[in-house]
């Protein structure tokens, strides 16, 4: 099968295998059912084995499919009369983040994304989902648009991070990022983030300051790739496997650190694997989450953004006092 | 002989190399030599003049104890949370040991020192980055400190200034590092609708996850001359876009260029030029006329 991963190939072998003896069965005259039913028992245990045990880096491999559904797939399966808006209306459209508005279950939203390629070709015309100063500045639009017609918003993370590229610095991408993050907090609707494959640093922070954040299960959110983080600390980004485990960046790690609202469980082996099936798994989430945000007021949602943003942190006090005098 | 008075003296052929008891005899730190223009002067007329050579006017890097004492009038410096020390959330090998070490050779707990003192008689909430700790990255502590004072400023009513000097992120705080740059940027926010006035100066070096939350949300963003600041390291950059950049590239003088800043402003003007801002920003800001 296409697109398999290292850790999940002995799934796909014995998949094979059974496969191949069903259609030995159907020609040849001879009864293997029992063969066949012990091998699905045992890829039933494998399976289980292989996908309940995921290693960070496995779920780092699952999060970089490059079949791995995007936010322009789940806005398929999930809103009604989507109509997308380009253009940050200063410098250009950038189409490594995609916005616009849409009906969920019939309430108007705002949503919002990046967007990398399944290919080559879309890639190059996404810039591999890696944004310039004006899709931020699109998003952050959109968003005062949302705030304006009162509509919910909702966010899919899906970046490997801000694009750190010449044109980028001269048109401000620390600027552009640190805006997001400011307006973002005084929005008066509801913000809902869902990290959906990577979640790469302050270019994914950039549409995450969110009263909940989700993450699928084989997502990742850091403050830097593993790649980066291993060619930092040991001086050899071939050390990303490492680096992976120690960062702590999987949907589980940032569940127990407190940055995230809770993980939306994925499709066996990955999301790729069936779209529709995690779309819904998606909207289940998404409506509870709705709901509860929709129950609070305007000063409430801000509140609690300030409050869960507040508490996210780990640091204590030293008993004698050492200070600049 | 009589025909060598005649001939000259040879010049010698080696240098004199100062004994290791001579050496000493300069006690450390009484002269300091100039990393761009590499000139030697004396270390008390450099601190003197703020630590701005008098040759080239480059601005060597401040302490947050030597930024307060130039800043801040006279013993006007009040500090809050002193003693808030960093976790070890991911139990990264090492961290907690870098940190102690950082703090010895500091003698600050953490890469930021934030309080309140008055500058021209104003009072004002302020909070100074520190790259001589951990080069002045962000993790929980710094992150919660200058949301603390952030807050602080919003009590008091009074202005906030942020020094920043910082490069980016605290890696061994991961996600939780990140996070800081929201809470922070939330903080400012909620302080800016309240009409709090913010004032950023980016002092060498400013970039990454700094450069892209507080630094650049202030109502004036000013930086020293010089300074490094940008979102993505150099070499990333020329890695990515596979060609040389120009060398002022990610200088304040660049940004300046770029539209990014108000001011760049040399360190020795500093002061009287916030404190000119400040006075335009007095406090309430209800203007009346004076009857005459």
């Amino acid at each position: 099968m296409a697109g398999e991963l290292e850790f999940e190939r002995p799934v796909m072998e014995l998949k094979k295998k059974i496969a191949e003896l069903k259609e030995f069965t159907k020609t040849a005259d001879v009864d293997l059912s029992s063969e066949i039913e012990k091998l699905e028992a045992r890829l039933e245990k494998l399976e289980a084995d292989i996908y309940e045990n995921m290693k960070p880096w496995d779920r780092v491999q699952i999060a970089r499919h490059p079949a791995r559904p995007t936010t322009l797939d789940y806005i398929s399966y999930l809103f009604e009369d989507f109509f997308e808006c380009h253009g940050d209306r200063a410098f250009g459209d950038d189409e490594a983040i995609v916005g616009g508005i849409a009906k969920f279950k019939g309430i108007p939203v705002t949503v919002i994304g990046h967007q990398r390629g399944k290919d080559t070709k879309e890639n190059i015309r996404r810039n591999f989902g890696m944004p310039h100063p004006e899709g931020y500045r699109k998003a952050l639009r959109l968003m005062k648009q949302a705030d304006k017609f009162r509509r919910p918003i909702i966010c899919f993370i899906d970046t490997k991070g801000a694009y750190p590229g010449k044109a980028a610095e001269e048109r401000g991408q620390s600027e552009a990022i640190a805006k997001n993050l400011f307006e973002m907090a005084s929005l008066r609707v509801p913000v809902i983030c869902i990290v959906i494959g990577e979640g790469g640093s302050g270019g994914a922070l950039a549409l995450g300051v969110g009263n909940h954040i989700h993450m699928l299960e084989n997502s990742t959110y850091s403050v830097i790739s593993p790649e980066g983080a291993a060619a930092i600390l040991w001086k050899d980004a071939a050390q990303a496997k490492k680096a992976a485990e120690s960062m702590r960046i999987t949907a589980p790690d940032l569940k127990e650190l407190g940055v995230v609202d809770q993980i939306i469980e994925e499709v066996k082996g990955g999301a790729h694997k069936d779209v529709k099936v995690q779309a819904a798994e998606i909207e289940e989430v998404l409506t509870h989450s709705l709901k509860d945000l929709m129950d609070l007021t305007e000063d409430q949602l801000i509140d609690h953004r300030y409050n869960k943003f507040k508490s996210i942190g780990e640091y204590s006090f030293l008993k004698e006092f050492i200070g600049v005098k | 002989m009589l025909k060598d008075i005649f001939t000259k003296t040879k010049k010698k052929k080696y240098a004199t190399i100062p004994s290791e008891t001579a050496k000493q005899d300069v006690p450390e730190g009484i002269m300091t030599k100039c990393p761009n223009c590499k000139k030697i002067m004396y270390t008390k007329e450099l601190v003197k003049n703020l630590k701005v050579c008098f040759h080239c006017h480059y601005h060597h890097t401040m302490n947050s104890k030597e930024r307060l004492a130039s800043f801040l009038d006279a013993n006007s410096f009040e500090e809050i949370n002193a003693n808030m020390i960093s976790e070890n959330p991911l139990n990264f090998p090492d961290y907690i040991e870098k940190l102690e070490k950082d703090r010895e050779k500091t003698k600050i707990n953490e890469a930021v020192v934030t309080g309140t003192g008055t500058i021209g008689g104003q009072k004002i909430a302020v909070a100074v980055m520190d790259s001589t700790f951990r080069m002045g990255s962000m993790g929980s502590v710094v992150g919660e400190k200058i949301t603390r004072a952030i807050e602080k400023a919003d009590e008091l009513r009074v202005p906030f200034i942020i020094f920043t000097a910082s490069g980016g992120a605290r890696m061994q705080e991961g996600v939780l590092s990140l996070m800081q740059m929201a809470k922070t940027s939330v903080a400012l926010k909620r302080f800016s609708d309240n009409g709090g006035l913010i004032i950023s100066i980016m002092t060498h070096p400013t970039t990454g996850g700094v450069s892209a939350s507080f630094a650049s949300l202030g109502d004036y963003n000013l930086a020293e001359p010089g300074a490094l600041i940008g979102f993505a390291g150099r070499r990333i950059i020329e890695q990515t876009i596979r060609e040389e950049l120009p060398e002022d590239f990610q200088t304040a003088e660049f940004l300046l260029k770029c539209g990014q800043l108000d001011a760049v402003i040399p360190r020795t003007e500093l002061k009287d030029k916030i404190s000119a801002i400040l006075s335009i920003h007095q406090p309430g800001g209800d203007f009346q006329w004076q009857e005459n």
